[in-house]
């Protein structure tokens, strides 16, 4: 089988995999022969899907033993089946990395033989790469849920990030469709890498050149809309592994129906994107913007209003804390307005030390006006010409793509059926008047 | 001094020119109502003021600006001369009065329509020398690593430290056509130069081999039920197009390994190898 044909396929089994990141850890060159690390990442490309391509993103072989019901390398799915060498693959890295196409390499694997037997193959990879080619650019590397913690822990010297896949949102559904990978197989290995980096931390503080086991930390991915669980249970479970395990990022994949079974939607549904990309903005809130899973869901309201964002949703859910004071709320309370993100808060503050802020001052920092008007003062005064009405209000929050999706008769507030209701908003708004 | 301005400066392009006009305003206590080059110089009924360029005198604003308003408001000075915002004369003599005015604290003003205006000059051009270190793509041309941008901003300058570092064990040429600049590295030093109507060199043989497997791999990672072009354009706009490998549309879908690829397998990994 030519290179060509290894690539495709490799790729194409790879594809589904979305932690696609090269941020978390800065490094110079001055250690390597070729390549460094910068702590934003950068995104060389992004493919006709619109997702971001940093790393070369393969899987070591595609031959799996298991038989997962979700995945398209199941042992039972008749696909073609390829394998790179340690070799071949360091090479490929190598080339792409010299032609600026990839920040590095991103290395998962289906299981072949046995999670050990796969481990041994990926670790190869990565030691001709870094020992032989002196490589210094960014490697991802997945661990093998059931590999030995031996090999882990060297997978991990020689990878920047360590990631295992939860996939599955609750045990239940693991035990359904994934048979072959237990709760404990997963993890495991999860709470493996977390105690390697924090023991490589407290040796990096004695040992300045200390070696260090995955510098820029642990992610995890869960499919979304393959099972039953609500955004409620979603949203927690990530909480509950950034506060657990420490983790870096955790990832939403929308589910892609590639295979029929009695356990998983029927092939036709389409993938929940909406559902992800709720998600995604509630992830960002939990890390960026001081939310708690709580203050998003709770066990009344168990998914996402499609209409609003969340954060929108939370206010206008909590109109008694608007209208806040621009020149003077802090910091946290003017991450929570609509239409003020961590930068247009962060340059909000600086700027208000030097002199009083007015809207078109607001306007100027970057504050989405449109949205932000509703819920802010200046100097004590509410933005000219603007009447905050329950109808006005809400058919500002709502982005122009969920607009197209509410049903022709515009006037009916009855079709918020999930988070509010008329009377709730109404009470609200008219009462701050 | 009096607010109304009655003259134009003309300097000749450079930044030191530029600090020369700043330096003789305030000297002669007037203001300009443009600062321009002698080819943007159009009749009107403002006097025109030939301002000489001493370096002397550019030092000394220079200092000031460091001193009075802070290290960081230099910085700026400095990105914003590199902008391509059409009158970044008069933004960059604005922000500088203002800044002998207010002090350090000029650069918190950012509700201020001058510091406001530079600030976002200057946020776009180290927004398109980023998307420059990720879309700019380099091919192997003997032993060196060449590559070509047109970008609108002067951004060879900002991409040369994340590149030299990148590459410190390689010779690699950027090639800006816009701005007619070629940056030249070798193992331990580097240097950008004038280059008019530079001639990119010709590539090896197994490059076609690398870019068309690098194209399979492009088209293979994207998934079919999320295809969206007008995502792909917000992050990649169109005018990076042309220089990308995995979107030429020449690139076979595959292609047999040359004969050189085979002894080249490992080229340009040790530097000992380079011609």
């Amino acid at each position: 089988m030519d290179l060509f044909d290894k690539l495709e396929i490799l790729a194409n089994s790879a594809k589904y995999d979305v932690a696609c990141t090269s941020s978390g850890v800065n490094r110079s060159s001055a250690g390597s022969l070729i390549g460094n690390a910068v702590s934003c990442g950068i995104c060389h490309s992004f493919a006709a899907d619109g997702r971001c391509i940093s790393l070369l993103k393969v899987l070591q072989s595609n031959a799996c033993v298991y038989n997962c019901q979700y995945c398209v390398n199941r042992v039972s799915n008749d696909i073609r089946r390829a394998t790179f060498t340690p070799r071949e693959l360091a090479d490929l890295t190598i080339h792409f990395y010299q032609r600026n196409y990839i920040e590095g390499l991103f290395l998962s694997s289906a299981v072949v033989k046995s999670p050990d037997h796969t481990c041994e193959k990926m670790i190869e990879t990565l030691r001709i790469l870094r020992e032989e080619y002196r490589f210094g650019g960014y490697i991802h590397a997945k661990a093998i849920p059931g590999a030995d913690s031996l090999l882990l822990s060297r997978l991990g010297m020689l990878a920047d990030r360590m990631s295992v896949n939860i996939e599955l949102p609750s045990q239940k559904s693991l035990e359904l469709l994934a048979p072959d990978k237990s709760k404990t197989a997963i993890l495991r290995p999860m709470g493996l890498i977390r105690e390697k980096i924090s023991e490589s931390k407290a040796d990096l503080v004695r040992y300045r050149h200390a070696p260090q086991f995955a510098p820029a930390g642990q992610s995890t991915q869960m499919i979304i809309g393959a099972t039953p669980d609500t955004d409620y249970q979603i949203l927690n479970l990530s909480e509950a592994l950034y506060r657990k395990y420490g983790l870096r990022r955790v990832f939403y994949s929308a589910y892609m129906p590639v295979v029929s079974s009695p356990h998983l939607p029927a092939l036709d549904t389409k993938p929940p994107l909406l559902r992800e990309h709720r998600l995604y903005q509630a992830d960002w809130l939990l890390r960026f913007y001081g939310f708690t899973a709580g203050e998003l869901l709770d066990e009344k309201h168990q998914s996402f209003n499609p209409y609003l964002d969340p954060k929108c949703n939370w206010a206008i859910n909590h109109m008694e804390l608007f209208p806040v004071e621009a020149n003077k709320a802090p910091y946290e309370l003017l991450l929570r307005v609509p239409g003020i993100g961590v930068t247009s808060a962060k340059r909000i503050v600086k700027a208000r030390r030097v002199c009083s802020l007015d809207f078109a001052g607001l306007k100027k920092l970057g504050v989405v006006l449109k949205r932000a008007q509703y819920f802010l003062t200046c100097k004590g005064k509410a933005a000219e010409g603007v009447s905050i009405t329950p109808d006005i209000v809400l058919r500002t929050l709502i982005s122009e793509r969920c607009q197209q999706l509410l049903p022709q008769e515009q006037e009916q507030l009855s079709l918020f059926t999930t988070a509010i209701t008329r009377e709730d908003v109404t009470q609200c708004l008219t009462g701050q008047l | 001094m009096p607010d109304r301005p009655t003259v134009i400066y003309c300097y000749d392009g450079t930044l030191e020119g530029l600090l020369c006009c700043i330096f003789e305003s305030y000297e002669r206590k007037e203001q300009p109502a443009d600062i321009v080059t002698a080819d943007r110089l159009q009749l009107s009924f403002y006097k025109v003021r030939e301002i000489e360029t001493d370096p002397a005198k550019a030092k000394r604003v220079e200092a000031g600006i460091r001193q009075k308003m802070s290290a960081e408001s230099w910085d700026t000075v400095w990105l914003g001369w590199h902008s391509c915002h059409p009158e970044r004369e008069l933004l960059l003599y604005r922000f500088v009065r203002l800044g002998m005015r207010h002090g350090r604290q000029v650069l918190s003003m950012l509700a201020d329509d001058t510091v406001s205006a530079l600030t976002k000059a200057v946020r776009y051009l180290t927004r398109e020398a980023h998307q420059y270190k990720q879309f700019v793509r380099f091919s192997a041309a003997g032993g060196v690593l060449t590559a070509e941008i047109e970008p609108k901003n002067d951004v060879l300058f900002l991409m040369a430290p994340h590149f030299c570092d990148r590459y410190r064990n390689n010779a690699f040429l950027i090639y800006d056509k816009t701005h007619r600049e070629l940056l030249l590295h070798r193992p331990g030093q580097w240097a950008i130069f004038p280059a008019e109507d530079y001639i990119m060199p010709d590539v090896r043989e197994d490059e076609q081999f690398y870019r068309a497997l690098w194209k399979r791999f492009y088209d293979a990672i994207a998934v079919e039920g999320r295809i969206s072009e007008r995502r792909r354009m917000n992050h990649m706009p169109k005018r990076y197009w042309n220089h990308l490998t995995e979107l030429d549309p020449r690139l076979p879908e595959r292609m047999e390994r040359p004969e050189s690829a085979e002894k080249g397998e490992r080229a340009l990994l040790l530097p000992s190898e380079q011609e």
